[in-house]
């Protein structure tokens, strides 16, 4: 694949366009379908495509695997902290309510809260795809 | 006005459909992998085309039409490509296209369309 000019200038200019739907997928997940799952799932498959095409190491230079795995860790830390953030704010664990800007308008916290949470949600999955993608694909010895 | 956008709709839909039902038929009939790829490669741009125009057209001018368009884009960039690092995979994977004769796809043993009735009535040589 490394002499592949079309595959390699395509997955150069597709791979922006689809860490971008990611956060698309991530920023609309309340009016449409998606959420951080999916979104997660699309930006791995970003740095899978790079990886693809462009070979383990390249990516692997961009986006080492400490760093992966760091993300899976990083997604709990921000979950469970809005929660402690709301506790801290003086409501219950996880109430959104807390985070609302405006104090007349408590239910304006639901938005900020669940982009929050799925924002953790984002970057577990990404780092949990990415860890795996890499475990499978940088495996040694010879094929079956 | 209404019913003009109806039928122009319905007529690229159905004509969309008319172009996935023979790439899927071609996916199944046609020899061996490139002959095979060009039937699905049809099913992307032509049938999926049309259809993504047909959904468009139906809809009306808005933001939801300039997302089927940018699905079209995407389709129409990425298809492409996909086919032609098939195309390149199976190529220096050994495989020879298929020619009348059968001289191609004989010589190495035929083998990405080994269980092809079709091949095997043509072009299966006895070795």
């Amino acid at each position: 694949m490394r002499e592949e000019i079309i595959v390699r200038v395509g997955a150069k200019v597709l791979a922006p366009f689809i860490i971008m739907f990611a956060l698309y997928v991530h920023f609309h997940g309340d009016y449409s379908p998606g959420g951080g799952f999916q979104a997660g799932v699309i930006l791995a498959a970003a740095f899978a495509l790079l990886a693809l095409v462009y070979g383990l190491e390249e990516v692997q230079r961009v986006l080492p695997p400490w760093f992966v795995r760091g993300c899976a860790a990083l997604g709990v830390v921000i979950f469970a902290g809005v929660g402690v953030v709301t506790m801290l704010l003086g409501h219950n664990y996880l109430a959104y309510n807390a985070l609302a800007p405006d104090p007349t308008h408590p239910e304006h916290g639901q938005h900020y809260g669940i982009l929050l949470v799925e924002l953790g949600v984002l970057v577990t999955v990404f780092g949990v795809m990415a860890t795996v993608f890499y475990l499978f694909a940088g495996r040694k010895g010879q094929a079956p | 006005m209404e019913q003009t956008v109806t039928v122009l709709s319905w007529a690229l839909l159905l004509g969309g459909a008319f172009f996935l039902l023979t790439g899927s038929l071609g996916m199944v009939r046609l020899p061996d992998v490139f002959t095979r790829m060009h039937a699905a490669g049809m099913t992307d741009t032509m049938g999926a085309g049309m259809i993504v125009v047909g959904l468009a057209v139906y809809n009306g001018a808005d933001l939801v039409t300039v997302r089927l368009l940018l699905i079209l884009a995407f389709l129409w960039f990425t298809s492409p490509i996909a086919t032609h690092a098939v195309a390149k995979a199976a190529l220096s994977g050994g495989l020879r296209p298929y020619t009348l004769g059968g001289v191609g796809a004989a010589a190495d043993g035929g083998g990405g369309a080994r269980d092809d009735g079709a091949e095997s009535a043509e072009g299966g040589v006895p070795s």
